[in-house]
């Protein structure tokens, strides 16, 4: 049995013969694009930084970040299960998700022990999608490629599904916004003005959904943060007014996407280090930057202190 | 010595039990599987009761992730990757205990992006394994230490690992009593002189070994299914803390065996199995939670 190109670890492109990095960029990037793959995947790509840019400054809001976890993690078990009926790995992920989703907003807020529940099913999810997944003959490569994130065999079929789902959760999302951001920050007075609070959190579990499914094919399930909550978390230590966060949060976002899936062009390792690597390195150097001016902006005060 | 080669080459389940067991233990690879796996167990479910009790579930999954990236950077030294796993796990696992209590949303947050990064680490210890495949011959490592490989133990590995879960157990029965109270009510535990910091970061330690520990068992993605679910089951029916303590180690250990017996049979993943059983468990005890709190009995008892 052969697998669809969707999973396989790795560029095999890149190994010893693979293309050469040279200091003129332009070369370098026309050398790139005169691979479909490689335009596929930029413009997956852009399009899930985009989207998972504005939806993750609501993840961070919401606190969301360990649901977000686990609808990836039930992701997997639909990309394997789709995989194994033969159907689109997409298909069984946007599914999945989507009924996750829908079984967290239905059961997950009665549930006074919310962290147990969803670690529970996180367990059941992976262990099905072990299941699915060894039930092909050599499926290392398989787990692998979901898990970590693949950008060869990105089709131009994708692109449109990836672009038509996004246009769909920005599009709710700017319809949602106002009342959206209102309960995110203060979900009492927004109820208490008539704000349909639960109704939003169920629109926007769904959308997250939508979103998880699309950057899976990226980043993979397991390293999904790297693009939905560090950029956000980024942008918001930066800077308060949402307008502001949320295109600081896009255009990291965007830049740990290009900048990883430029150098996983020349390097024969899995895109999602390269992404992981980047925006763990940006949240560090702000997290130090910050402790710094403020320990400065407290010896400023200590001094003027004095001087009164 | 490979497991899954034996396990295809199998006869089907008779009725006969007694045979079945025989049948079972008579290849070395199960009773290695048997050995190891009963101690995994007994340990995460002890351990586990006190996970719930300290609220520690997302943290206890952040430290297998980061035992995955450890044993695949050994693996790569051509170390031994139970080096490696044990190693990370217990470092991070005493950095953990010198964070402070932090606001949940914003721990969780640096939870995250953390585990990403570290995982994204495993994955490029994993590529580099994988690119010298003259060398590195077993492409399935990576899998078998993200979803287990009880399986593939041989002897040697299965009495250090019995070992190792048998001296992690007894040491948390020795601290039983003064971590319960320091778990449940941290401030009367220090006014009354118990040394609760000293307790929570040898809590961290044992929770780092049992979790590198449970990784041959059901992997490093799913320990939660030993560690969280036979605990959370037993929570759902009994309230005594060593009734439940006792109890959630049972229950650890009745899942394992069930599902080694069932990976032995139906030749399915044993990680598969385990979380499976683990789960209709769950669903099963939270059901008769339901019943119970919404019988006529208890609804009279209330009222009296």
């Amino acid at each position: 049995m052969t697998f669809p190109p969707f999973f396989s670890f790795g560029l095999p492109l890149a190994s010893s013969e693979g293309p050469n990095f040279s200091w003129n960029l332009l070369v370098d990037l026309q050398d790139m694009f005169q691979y479909d793959f490689m335009i596929h995947a930029f413009l997956v790509g852009t399009i899930i930084a985009v989207v998972a840019g504005v939806v993750g400054y609501f993840v961070v809001l919401r606190g969301l970040a360990f649901a977000s976890h686990t609808l990836a993690n039930i992701g997997f078990a639909g990309a394997a299960g789709a995989v194994l009926i033969g159907v689109s790995p997409v298909a069984g992920l946007l599914t999945f998700t989507l009924a996750g989703a829908l079984g967290i907003s239905l059961f997950g807020r009665r549930l006074s022990q919310r962290d147990v529940f969803v670690g529970i099913i996180l367990a059941l999810a992976l262990g099905l999608g072990f299941l699915f997944i060894s039930l092909y003959q050599g499926y290392s490569t398989d787990a692998y490629s979901v898990l970590f994130g693949e950008i060869l065999g990105i089709t131009a079929q994708d692109v449109v599904v990836a672009l038509i789902v996004g246009a769909i959760t920005l599009l709710a999302l700017a319809v949602f916004y106002r009342p959206l951001l209102f309960a995110s920050l203060d979900e009492e007075a927004a109820r208490a003005r008539g704000v349909p609070v639960r109704f939003l959190a169920i629109v926007f579990l769904l959308l997250l959904a939508l979103t998880i499914a699309e950057a899976v094919q990226i980043v993979g399930v397991l390293l999904i943060f790297a693009l939905l909550v560090t950029p956000a978390t980024i942008a918001e230590q930066l800077t308060s007014r949402p307008v502001a966060t949320l295109v600081l949060s896009v255009s990291l976002a965007l830049l740990f996407t290009w900048g990883g899936l430029f150098v996983a062009y020349y390097l024969p390792y899995p895109l999602g280090f390269f992404i992981t690597s980047l925006s763990f390195a940006t949240y560090l150097i702000v997290w130090l930057a910050k402790s710094q001016l403020r320990q400065l902006k407290r010896v400023q005060t200590t001094l003027e202190g004095e001087r009164v | 010595m490979n497991g899954a080669v034996i396990l295809a080459s199998l006869q089907p389940i008779s009725l006969n039990l007694i045979a079945d067991i025989q049948q079972m233990f008579s290849y070395d690879f199960m009773r290695s599987a048997y050995l190891a796996g009963s101690l995994i167990a007994v340990t995460c479910g002890l351990v586990g009761y006190y996970v719930l009790l300290r609220h520690l579930t997302f943290a206890s999954d952040a430290l297998s992730h980061v035992g995955f990236a450890g044993a695949m950077g050994t693996a790569l030294l051509g170390l031994n990757p139970y080096f490696g796993l044990f190693g990370s796990s217990i470092v991070v696992g005493v950095g953990m205990s010198q964070f402070g209590k932090t606001q949940a949303r914003r721990r969780d947050v640096a939870v995250g992006t953390v585990l990403a990064w570290v995982l994204g680490l495993g994955a490029l210890f994993l590529g580099l394994y994988l690119a010298n495949p003259t060398t590195n011959t077993n492409i399935a490592i990576g899998v078998g230490i993200l979803f287990g490989s009880i399986f593939g133990l041989d002897t040697h590995t299965a009495w250090i690992i019995a070992a190792v879960g048998a001296l992690t157990s007894l040491a948390l029965v020795v601290i039983a009593r003064p971590l319960l109270f320091a778990s449940v009510d941290p401030q009367s535990a220090r006014a009354r002189g118990l040394p609760v910091r000293l307790l929570d970061a040898l809590f961290l330690v044992l929770l780092a070994i049992t979790v590198a520990e449970a990784v041959p068992a059901v992997g490093a993605l799913l320990v939660f299914a030993l560690l969280v679910t036979p605990a959370a089951s037993i929570q759902q029916v009994v309230n005594r803390p060593y009734l439940g303590l006792f109890l959630s180690a049972v229950l650890a250990l009745l899942i394992t065996w069930a599902g080694l017996l069932m990976a032995f049979y139906l030749s399915y993943p044993v990680s598969f199995d385990i979380s499976t059983i683990g789960f209709l468990i769950y669903v099963a005890a939270s059901i008769w939670r339901w019943l119970r709190a919404h019988s006529r009995w208890e609804r009279k008892r209330a009222a009296l």
